[in-house]
Formats: C-alpha cells, sequence, structure tokens
C-alpha cells in the first residue's frame, strides 16, 4: 500500500495528466529533493521557489488569476502564518470582485505534532484555516483520502487548502489507491527517487484512475450507538483505536472522520449525535478559538434536546509552543489515555 | 543615483517627442477625463453620498501614457494590470466609463468592478486583465509574478505591469516581487513601477528612505531601471514604450520609479482638500498645448464642459440605479455561488 507522501505524489501526477496542473512549487519541491517530505518527486511540473512563503502565495494568486491551475506548498504550515493575509485576499478575490476572478489554487501543507518536530515544525493550522472565508480546507487520514482530497482540491475553481499531517506521511494506507499496483515494492521502484544521483531518473507511474472525495462529506470509519467522536488528520487514527479497544470493554463508539474542515459535513455529525446523544471533538490545534468549539457550540444549540452529556472539545493546549522534550509535546497535544478518559467521562454522565 | 535623469523631456522645447498631434491631444483629453472624473467623485463624497474617497488626482500624466500603451484584451497573450488605488487615469485610458467609477463610488450594485463592496478606485476588469485593486498595499507586486509567468509561459510576448506608491515599498511583497522579477535565467516580463509622491499618509518619504532612489534596489537585481519625471506625459510616454518593447523582445523586467503629485492629499480621510505647492501635471500640460498652439482656450473650455457634463449624467445614472441587497452578502464567496453558509450545510 501506498504511503501519504506516495500518495499525494501520484494525485499530483495524475492532475498533471488529467487536469491540466502546469505548476506545483514551493520550497526545494523541485529535483533534485523533491520536497522534504518526497512528496513531489519524479513529476514533471515541479520547480523551486524562492525561500519567500509571501512569494510563493503570491505567484500562486497570480497564476490562478491568469487562469492556470497551481499547486503552491509552503513545506511546513509553521512557516504559512506570514501569509495569512495574501491567503485571506486569496479569499476574497472572488467575493470582491462580485463573482469575476475565482482563484483555481491549491496550497498544500504538512501540519500537527508527532515527529518530535519542537516549537516550529509542530503547529497545526486547521483553526486557523476555518477562519479564511472563501477557501476550502481539507485533512485527510488516509493516503486514499489523501489522493481523493488532493484530486478535488486541484480540480475546485476555487483556492483550496490540503493540511497533510505530517506524522502520517510515511504511515500506509489499508485501501489500494484506484489503479496503485498491489505490490508495495513494485510501487516503491516505480515512483520513489533512488538516493544518490537523480539526474538520470525518471518515475514510472501507474496507470492511475479518477478519485474524487466531494468536499463536505465525512466518512463513518467506526460505527456506535453510544458516543459520537469526531476528528481529522493524525488524531482521527488515535480515535480509531481507541474505539477498537474500547470496544473490548463494552462501549460502542461512532468515530466520524470529518476529511473536510470547510465546507464541513453537519448532517453525518447531526445524525450521528441524534442517535448516540453524546459528542467529543478531538483535534491538536489549541484549544482557545478552536475549530471543534464551533462544531461544540453548533451541537450545544441545535441539537440541544438530543443531547444526554454536554458537548467537549479536546484539543492541543493553549501553549505558546510543542516543547521538544516529549514531556512538554505529550502534555500539549491529545493523547490516546486522554481521548479515551474523555470518551469514559461523557459515557459515564446521567442526565 | 540609479540613472542619469532622462533625456526625453518633453521641454527640449517643443517638439513633444516627436509624437503626433493625434495622439498628444488625446493624451491631454485623457487626462482632463480623468481629472474632472475624480473631481466629480470627491463631490460625490463631500455631498454624502459615499463614504470614502480614495484616487489618482496628481499622476495623470504618469497614469494616461501607461493605460494608452498596454495591449489591452483578456486572457495571459495580453498584457495584465495590477494596479493600485490611484490608477483612474490608465483604466481612463484604456476605455473606463465615467459612469462605471461613479457606480463605484457610490457602491451601487450595477459597479462592475465590485458591485458595491469595495472603496473607490478599487477597480477590476477582467476583460482587460486588469486584476482587482486590493486596500492591502504592495501585494500586487508578489500576485502579478504569477500572471508574468503565466504570459513567459504563452510565449506571445504579453507583459505584466504593476503599480504601487512609494511608501509601500518597504513591504516585503514589494522585494519578494523584484527576486522573483529578475532570477536569472527565470526573468519575468514585467513593467514594475512605483509612483513616488513622496508620502505615505501623513509620513513622509525623507527619513523613512536609506536608498538614494527607490529605481537602486531594482538595480541590485539587475532590473533596468531609471527614474523618470512622472509629472510630464511626454517623457512618461516615450520611457514607458520603450521599456515595453524592451520587455517584450528580452523577457526581461524593466523598472520604472515615477515621481508624481498628491494632489488631494492621501483621501478624503485627510479632508480630499487640493494641495498647494504641487505641480499639477493636468494644467501644466495643457498650458504646453495651449503655448505651442495645439489647442486654443475655446477648444480647451469645451473639453473641460463635456467631460464635466458627463460626470453629471454619471452621477444621475449611478443615483437611480439600485444598490446591493442585504441577502446578496454570500454571493460569490465560492464560485459558481455554490452554499458557502455552514447554517446551511
Ligand atoms: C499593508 C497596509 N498597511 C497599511 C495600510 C494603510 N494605508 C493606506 S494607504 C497608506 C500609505 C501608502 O503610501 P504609498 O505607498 O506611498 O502610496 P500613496 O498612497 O502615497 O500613493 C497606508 C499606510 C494599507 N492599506 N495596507
Amino acid at each position: 500500500m501506498a504511503n501519504m507522501a506516495q500518495a499525494i505524489r501520484m494525485a499530483l501526477h495524475f492532475a498533471e495528466k488529467n487536469y491540466e496542473l502546469k505548476d506545483i512549487f514551493g520550497q526545494d519541491v523541485g529535483a533534485p529533493l523533491g520536497g522534504v517530505f518526497t512528496a513531489t518527486q519524479g513529476l514533471e511540473t515541479t520547480w523551486n521557489s524562492t525561500l519567500d512563503e509571501r512569494g510563493i502565495i503570491g505567484m500562486a494568486m497570480g497564476i490562478a488569476m491568469a487562469g492556470d491551475r497551481c499547486v503552491a506548498e509552503i513545506q511546513f504550515a509553521d512557516y504559512i502564518f506570514n501569509t495569512i493575509d495574501l491567503l485571506k485576499i486569496a479569499g476574497n478575490t472572488l467575493w470582491c470582485t462580485n463573482g469575476q476572478y475565482n482563484l483555481p489554487m491549491t496550497v498544500m501543507t504538512p501540519v500537527g505534532a508527532g515527529i518530535r518536530g519542537s516549537v516550529y515544525h509542530s503547529h497545526s493550522f486547521d483553526a486557523w484555516a476555518s477562519r479564511l472565508a472563501g477557501w476550502k480546507v481539507v485533512m485527510p487520514s488516509t493516503p486514499l483520502d489523501a489522493y481523493g482530497l488532493l484530486l478535488a482540491c486541484i480540480k475546485d475553481p476555487n483556492p483550496c487548502l490540503f493540511l497533510n499531517p505530517k506524522a502520517l506521511m510515511r504511515v500506509r494506507g489499508e485501501e489500494l489507491l484506484p489503479g496503485e499496483p498491489a505490490d508495495e515494492r513494485d510501487l516503491k521502484t516505480r515512483i520513489d527517487a533512488p538516493l544518490g544521483d537523480r539526474t538520470k531518473w525518471k518515475a514510472n507511474w501507474p496507470k492511475l484512475e479518477e478519485y474524487l472525495i466531494p468536499f463536505g462529506q465525512g466518512k463513518i470509519t467506526r460505527a456506535g450507538e453510544q458516543i459520537t467522536v469526531v476528528s481529522y488528520g493524525r488524531h482521527l487514527l488515535v480515535c480509531n483505536e481507541v474505539a477498537d479497544q474500547l470496544a473490548g470493554q463494552g462501549y460502542s463508539v461512532e468515530v466520524i472522520d470529518l476529511r473536510s474542515i470547510y465546507p464541513y459535513d453537519w448532517q453525518m455529525i447531526k445524525n450521528s449525535i441524534q442517535k448516540t446523544g453524546r459528542v467529543l471533538f478531538v483535534n491538536e490545534d489549541t484549544e482557545v478559538t478552536n475549530f471543534g468549539e464551533h462544531l461544540a457550540y453548533r451541537a450545544t444549540t441545535e441539537l440541544f434536546y438530543h443531547l444526554l452529556a454536554p458537548p467537549r472539545v479536546l484539543a492541543g493546549k493553549n501553549v505558546p509552543g510543542i516543547g521538544l522534550h516529549p514531556h512538554l509535546e505529550d502534555n500539549s497535544v491529545p493523547q490516546k489515555h486522554e481521548i479515551e478518559n474523555f470518551i469514559r467521562e461523557i459515557c459515564a454522565e446521567v442526565p | 543615483m540609479a540613472k542619469k535623469p532622462s533625456t526625453k523631456k518633453s521641454t527640449t522645447k517643443n517638439n513633444f517627442g516627436g509624437l503626433d498631434k493625434k495622439l498628444i491631444l488625446q493624451i491631454h483629453s485623457h487626462m482632463v477625463k480623468s481629472r474632472v472624473l475624480e473631481e466629480r467623485l470627491i463631490k460625490i463624497y463631500r455631498a454624502g453620498e459615499s463614504f470614502f474617497w480614495i484616487g489618482g488626482t496628481g499622476e495623470e500624466a504618469w497614469g494616461v501614457p501607461l493605460g494608452m500603451l498596454g495591449r489591452i484584451g483578456q486572457g495571459p497573450a495580453n498584457d495584465y494590470f495590477h494596479l493600485h488605488y490611484r490608477c483612474t487615469p490608465t483604466l481612463i485610458a484604456m476605455g473606463l466609463e465615467m459612469k462605471d467609477s461613479v457606480r463605484l463610488m457610490m457602491n451601487r450594485s450595477t459597479d462592475p468592478s465590485t458591485g458595491g463592496r469595495n472603496f473607490s478606485n478599487h477597480y477590476c476588469f477582467p476583460k482587460w486583465n486588469v486584476a482587482p485593486v486590493t486596500s492591502p498595499l504592495e501585494v500586487q507586486y508578489s500576485i502579478a509574478c504569477g500572471t508574468a509567468h503565466v504570459q513567459k509561459r504563452v510565449g506571445k510576448k504579453a507583459i505584466t505591469i504593476v503599480t504601487g506608491g512609494d511608501a509601500g515599498t518597504a513591504e516585503g511583497d514589494f522585494a519578494s516581487g523584484l527576486i522573483l522579477a529578475s532570477r536569472r535565467g527565470q526573468e519575468l516580463p514585467m513593467l514594475i513601477t512605483v509612483q513616488n509622491n513622496k508620502w505615505g499618509i501623513s509620513t513622509g518619504y525623507d527619513g523613512q528612505h536609506g536608498e538614494n532612489f527607490i529605481a537602486d534596489r531594482a538595480k541590485a537585481f539587475n532590473i533596468r531601471a531609471r527614474v523618470i519625471d512622472g509629472n510630464d506625459p511626454i517623457e512618461t510616454y516615450l520611457c514607458v514604450q520603450e521599456d515595453m518593447e524592451y520587455i517584450r523582445k528580452t523577457g526581461k523586467p524593466a523598472f520604472i520609479e515615477a515621481h508624481v503629485s498628491r494632489l488631494h492629499g492621501h483621501s478624503s480621510a485627510t479632508g480630499a482638500n487640493k494641495e498647494l505647492g504641487e505641480v499639477d501635471p493636468v494644467t501644466e500640460f495643457e498650458n504646453e498645448l495651449l503655448e505651442a498652439d495645439l489647442l486654443t482656450e475655446v477648444q480647451v473650455k469645451t473639453i473641460w464642459e463635456n467631460f464635466e457634463a458627463e460626470g453629471v449624467r454619471a452621477t444621475e445614472l449611478a443615483r437611480s440605479e439600485p444598490v446591493p441587497t442585504a441577502d446578496s452578502v454570500w454571493d460569490h464567496t465560492y464560485h459558481a455561488n455554490e452554499n458557502a453558509d455552514w447554517r446551511k450545510f
């Protein structure tokens, strides 16, 4: 099975061939490296940008304004913050021009902790991104979803933000991408750049097929009756694990992978909460003005009379950074045992 | 110093740079039209019929030739214009009708640039490749590199033009633009310009700059650069024409720092009163034309009166037109009006 970096690469290749994607660029995105996570190796339209995040986003906006599709990478979300006002402008250009200039651009950036990345390789961006009106924002938890969501982003006529959890870049999925060779080693020899001299290397792409995940469509990854857990990205996999573990102890946990942060699948969340009466929102962005808070607010106001317990949000602590020592990181972003404790607590509440 | 002062002064008396009489009179006519329009916008503001005025009085001699010389049309085979909020003269030269500027000023839903959503002079015309003017200063310098990148790929010798103010050049985006436009072997076909009126809002040029000329910064990136008198339309015309030819021929960028006036202060926020002591490029040029017998007093009077009348008609028209409806706030958040309101997800 492909890992997420390979899935991203394959989506980009598919888009080069089928969606007229003409520019994939960012810091170290082109040859010889093909991206710090190898997600852009072997592609035809990659190029190395200047080391200037605002320049990257500005360039992407101009390319999109001239009608071409592009994917721009910000090497780590930790360094996207100085582009926020350009991201705002990209998001409001169609609106400000009363529908005249749409910007078909995708920005992808690795997010989150989990690799002992310390203060500036651990930032999350989902809560910030949810405030960028005019953007569509997605965050996959599996390679297949990464493939389907990235293709949806590139094909979309609006600015789209693809947040890839950096801790999952080497994690393999459980499902093949459409057209992916079944043999993992075969895939590797075809599309992973060799170590050493790469000047003569060319990827030998498998014959991939289109696979699009519509925006605003979540996925129930564990069906359950007692509590709804809504997450995305890296923590979705942790929630799955907890649900499996607790199943052995008689808990019935429904896990929803939101996948798309904006627009989001309210109908799926709503139907699930109406069934379970209990809900926990889990993500690793900082907890104050967190996107989970918006969902919890909505669950409270719209589903109040269906609830058996107050909706809860488990998110990153509102601290200035993720410290390098594991004691610091682990006490800053949600851990497996915390998710488990929250679920037990919420399930134990009696109205 | 960035460069020897230009030798293209119109006052190399006074054959107007050898330009054709019809062209010279066209430049004058556009300059007057732009001025009359902007003064009309200020009147609309004063009458309480608009919330804010910002515009291009004092930039006519610079802006008009720029608009006349571009290759106008839609798509990357034509020139792109990434303008700032003092570019009415350029738009007039490109064919802007007064009524469309007045509609923007009066936030009518008929405003073709923003549908009543944004300030005066925040133009947007895809049919002429005019990118939306943004309030955040200088972001246009890096965005412009994107359209130039596509034009280079398309290979039709079209160029991207970008304008902005002097104070804003302190923003990083200005440097981003210079760097992206000038990478060796990957130069972009861009005319990068700065309209230096020696002011931010109230902060003067002196004391904020260590470089002798802003154009010197472009030189550091091996961009061909010059400083011109942007209050002289003939000098501007000849220099812009020459630089555009150079860019189309070489595919490389050129830079112009144009020294211009700011005739009504920064905006309505600072009163929009006529500044004494600034050169008025429209009357200066007009006087030269009168002196050279290219125009008579009677002709001049008629030109002004006709544009005044057009401005009045435009105002009356805009007054009678609809404004945006309250429930249109979500429109165009996403392409094709796809729902963006979370209440409806
Ligand atoms: C990024 C940004 N910062 C501040 C402002 C507020 N502001 C509007 S115009 C202006 C002065 C601009 O001066 P200059 O760049 O010289 O252009 P001019 O208005 O003189 O043409 C300021 C500070 C803004 N619009 N954008």
